[in-house]
């Protein structure tokens, strides 16, 4: 397949310019100016568009094995790919998780023909039951790299510890792992529904006090220093989680950081008409983490964007605030929010939504970034940590240079339009974005020289 | 009318207190008046809400609140039935949705529903056409216990001065000066009575241990906090003792409930600290010796039985409001003027 | 328009407190009852008129028929006031009294109202203006004045007179 993408911006990791691309056999053919189309080539039309290396999600729930009528690798991929992903990071707490090789190597036989690169995430422990390593190395000898119980932190420091050492000797050996953790101290967050703060006070709904991440990531912190390990930092949510982690980095510890578009847009005070679909893990926090989240974004604290798309069939979310299912779907929207959340101006603030209304301090307090900023943390940046990039012998996040593989995001940043759930890829619809107005889609994905989506529609 | 008018605003549910504002909580109260007079006749029923039907949904269960809503619907001539959901059993198979949309598929009007979850009437309100009351949801509000207590409040200070409650409205409650006292953690009832009185513009002071506080009470119009009683009750108009849930885990956030009933229980000594004036109420059912001392419960200055009494009157207003003035427009225009009087 | 001024209201309700005497040979366990709003202050009247009369105050209620109407749901339906009814009306001659009769609703949910309060010896009907455009079996034993009137006029009596006007629209 040759695609031409005329008229377009280019942004990657070296910069930004006016150019067009030329695809064919599933590389760059050639970045310039007016490019002539290749033979029989597609011309995709990016006229006021940014495009941009494929985004890579490194925080998604694919809910296959066990749980298809949510998600399947497949209709997940195609969420990504219309989206703007051309890799997705899937979590391991699946049904079994992906705590032995036969889990993940069933994964990766689905992945073969979803619409973007799915890789597998395996859990730390073996049924993710915080107690017994799982078995990392075979894991990683099928191409496993990232490694979490995510879904739940593991509660036990020294199987922590235990896991930091171990994992450090595979890196020794050169299996690129990497643990990450989702930071939530379960004797604090036990029973909680949603951020504990005033509005849980007057809601009198169960809360989840910050400090039930905030402990958790000092502990880790420490335990990354005292193993020498490396760690990544799952969907942070709290104003002193990033400040423990800016220490950190400036102490030379090795770690990563990432935010979901979410914790970077909505306030706990969405809750207040006690709908599920705001109930999420971590739950949605006050207006001042909102903004240290920004300003992590903006200072390099926080290194990726990560959507934690986690789909959940309608019977989960109908029912009380305190029996619903924890989470929400956002591949289909993280570009759109990200960009709005962290751009220069806040284009969130003209949707009614409640929490902006409640939190104007929110809009003023974080610098904002460029559309290229946010799709580092989106694209190049999150490739890194998922050990995906170019440089580390995968293809994605790479420059947008020929011989390059073709993977590509088309976006336009400035377009304007109403989310419609009935119109998503997701299998699941629970979304806290239906019927608001989002700036910036996306307009056509490239994935290893296939053209997955074109005009915002999936080709297949 | 218009519905702009109408005293809960846009609102077809009753769900919070926040829904009435100070304007909906006087008229609740005026209307109550009229269900008062009716309570005193030789036949204390009207034919208001003939051919209705109010289905009280229990996920947790009340008897009084229950008693209370039946004989209100039933003294408005509406039809009840009667609903238990035994929450485990929910859990185990048919969802909360799948329920109401059962029993409102018979024909129901208003759903009266009690849920041990905050939030839950809200759900329901979402899923269905009738008017839904909420009569109790998780520790977040007991919207109708909070206007029988405020009914019962203006009830008392106006026979004390003497003068008609529609005269006075809502200007008794300007300055007057409410102790809450006891598990506000977990109360339902303190949070609807702490919105409804400070709406009308009573002082409301929170006294508690410091575990029985939430965490943050950030954004509640309160005018104090105090953990010391004994210091709290010389300035008080009114003293609202709250129930110590026990049944409900109260009891771990205290190291023994003598120790509570020690520096929170009113005792007589207490009772004798207050201005001779004050008042004292308690939403029932009383754990005596604990929260209030028996000798106490039974003072003049007590209106633990008049707030049972106003109950069903107050939820008589509630109900005649949500359904009695509710109207479809379309249906209404073409009648309007033939039937005008 | 005004059709009645104050003082010809006052002369009707003197008229109609003769009345009620002469038909009822005397005063003899009659309670005058004022429908809400309009017609309390006229029921006040012809009390004192009928004290004037016959020498002891005749007792004076209000009645107000909210929750006996047949439009509710139909159309936003609230009490006016506190229904007072001055004592049991079981064996009483209750004397019903309305500022305007029009379609008769208003009277049938009085009449049922006032059986709750007790079973009278006979009720009576009073009114100032009587409009026509009934829609139910029901007629005044006393009345101010025949008014006919189109139906979408609107008469509004005080004790000040009575107006006839278009209705607003609305």
């Amino acid at each position: 397949m040759n695609l031409l993408v005329r008229g377009g911006t280019v942004i990657d990791e070296t910069g930004e310019r006016r150019a067009d691309v030329a695809v064919s056999s599933g590389s760059i053919a050639a970045v310039g100016d007016s490019l002539d189309a290749p033979d029989g080539a597609t011309v995709l039309e990016a006229g006021g568009c940014l495009v941009a290396p494929g985004l890579v999600d490194l925080h998604v729930h694919l809910r296959q094995p066990g749980a298809e009528e949510a998600e399947t690798v497949e209709s997940g991929s195609r969420a990504a790919a219309r989206g703007g992903f051309t890799a997705v990071v899937a979590m391991p707490n699946t049904d079994p998780p992906v705590d032995c090789a036969p889990v993940a190597a069933e994964i990766l036989s689905l992945a073969a023909g979803a619409l973007c690169l799915v890789a597998p995430a395996g859990a730390i422990t073996v049924g993710r039951a915080g107690e017994r390593l799982a078995p990392m190395g075979e894991l990683a000898a099928l191409g496993v790299r990232l490694f979490t119980d995510d879904g739940a932190g593991v509660q036990d420091a020294g199987v922590m510890r235990r896991a930091l050492e171990y994992a450090r000797g595979l890196r020794a050996r050169g299996l690129g792992v990497i643990l990450a953790q989702h930071c939530e101290l379960a004797s604090l967050a036990d029973g909680g529904v949603m951020h504990e703060g005033g509005w849980s006070s007057r809601l009198g709904v169960p809360g989840i006090p910050a400090e039930a991440e905030e402990l958790m990531v000092a502990r880790d912190l420490s335990l990354t220093r005292l193993t020498g390990g490396a760690m990544h930092f799952l969907h942070l949510s709290t104003q002193r989680s990033v400040a423990l982690v800016a220490a950190a980095k400036s102490e030379g510890l090795a770690v990563s950081a990432e935010v979901t578009p979410h914790h970077l847009s909505l306030t706990d005070a969405e809750l207040a008409g006690f709908d599920p679909n705001y109930k999420v893990n971590p739950p949605l926090r006050g207006a001042p983490d909102v903004a240290a989240l920004r300003a992590a974004c903006a200072t390099g604290v926080v290194d990726a964007v990560a959507s934690d798309h986690a789909p959940h069939p309608p019977e989960a979310k109908e029912t009380t605030l305190q029996a619903a299912a924890p989470g929400m779907i956002g591949l289909e929207t993280a570009l759109a929010v990200a960009l709005m959340a962290l751009g220069p101006t806040d284009g969130t603030a003209d949707d009614g939504a409640p929490g902006r209304a409640q939190s104007p301090e929110v809009a003023v307090a974080a610098p904002a970034l460029s559309p290229r900023e946010v799709v580092g943390l989106m694209s190049w940046r999150a490739a890194r940590i998922a050990g995906l990039s170019v440089d580390q012998g995968g293809d994605q996040g790479g420059p947008l240079v020929p011989g390059a593989p073709a993977n590509l995001c088309v976006f336009d940043p400035t377009e304007r339009w109403v989310l419609d759930p009935a119109r998503l890829s997701s299998r699941s619809r629970n979304t806290p974005w239906a019927g608001r107005t989002l700036t910036g889609r996306v307009r056509h994905t490239v994935y290893g020289g296939e053209l997955v989506v074109l005009d915002g529609e999936a080709q297949r | 009318m218009t519905s702009g008018d109408a005293p809960f605003g846009a609102h077809r549910h009753l769900l919070s207190i926040t829904d009435l504002g100070a304007v909906g909580i006087a008229e609740v109260m005026r209307v109550t008046d009229a269900f008062v007079e009716v309570a005193r006749r030789p036949i204390p029923k009207v034919p208001a809400l003939r051919g209705r039907t109010v289905v009280t949904l229990f996920a947790e269960e009340s008897t009084r609140t229950r008693l209370s809503f039946e004989a209100a619907a039933r003294r408005l001539s509406a039809d009840v039935l009667s609903f238990s959901m035994d929450h485990s059993s929910v859990k185990k198979g048919e969802s909360l949705r799948d329920t109401v949309e059962t029993v409102t598929a018979m024909g129901v009007d208003a759903l009266v529903v009690r849920h041990p979850e905050a939030g839950a009437p809200h759900q329901v309100a979402r899923w269905v056409d009738a008017a839904v009351v909420n009569a109790g949801d998780g520790w977040h509000e007991h919207p109708t216990q909070a206007l029988l207590d405020c009914y019962t409040i203006r009830q008392a200070l106006t026979e004390r001065s003497g003068i008609e409650p529609d005269a006075v409205g809502i200007a008794a409650f300007d300055g007057l000066r409410v102790a809450v006292v006891g598990d506000i953690r977990h109360s339902r009832v303190a949070r609807s009575d702490v919105l409804a009185l400070s709406a009308l513009g009573a002082e409301v002071i929170l006294v508690a241990p410091g575990s029985l506080l939430p965490t943050s009470l950030q954004g509640w119009p309160l005018s104090a906090v105090s953990n010391d009683l004994d210091a709290v009750l010389g300035t008080v108009d009114v003293c609202y003792l709250l129930r110590l849930q026990l049944e409900r885990g109260a009891g771990k956030f205290l190291p023994s409930v003598r120790e509570y009933a020690s520096s929170y229980g009113l005792t007589a000594r207490r009772a004798a600290l207050m201005p001779e004036h004050a008042l004292i109420m308690h939403p029932g059912p009383m754990n005596r010796g604990v929260e209030i001392a028996d000798e106490v419960a039974h003072l003049p200055r007590s209106l633990v039985l008049r707030q049972v009494s106003n109950g069903v009157a107050v939820r008589m207003a509630v109900l005649f409001i949500l359904l009695g003035s509710a109207t479809a427009p379309s249906e209404a225009e073409a009648l309007l003027d033939m039937t005008a009087e | 328009m005004q059709v009645l001024s104050a003082e010809d209201v006052g002369r009707a309700l003197v008229r109609i407190a003769h009345e009620i005497v002469e038909r009822n040979h005397g005063l003899e366990d009659l309670v005058l009852i004022g429908l809400q709003t309009g017609g309390v202050p006229l029921a006040r009247r012809i009390g004192n008129v009928l004290g004037e009369i016959d020498g002891t105050p005749v007792p004076v209620g209000s009645l107000d028929v909210a929750f006996y109407r047949d439009d509710i749901g139909i159309r936003p339906v609230l009490p006016e006031a506190v229904t007072d009814i001055p004592g049991d009306l079981a064996g009483a001659l209750v004397v019903m009294v309305d500022d305007v009769l029009f379609t008769g609703r208003t009277v049938r949910a009085a009449l049922n109202a006032l059986a709750d309060y007790g079973r009278a010896r006979a009720v009576q009907l009073a009114v100032m203006v009587d409009r026509g455009h009934r829609q139910l079996p029901i007629r005044p034993d006393y009345v101010g004045k025949n008014m006919p009137t189109r139906i979408d006029e609107q008469v509004d009596v005080s004790l000040d007179g009575v107006v006839l006007g278009d209705v607003v629209p609305r």
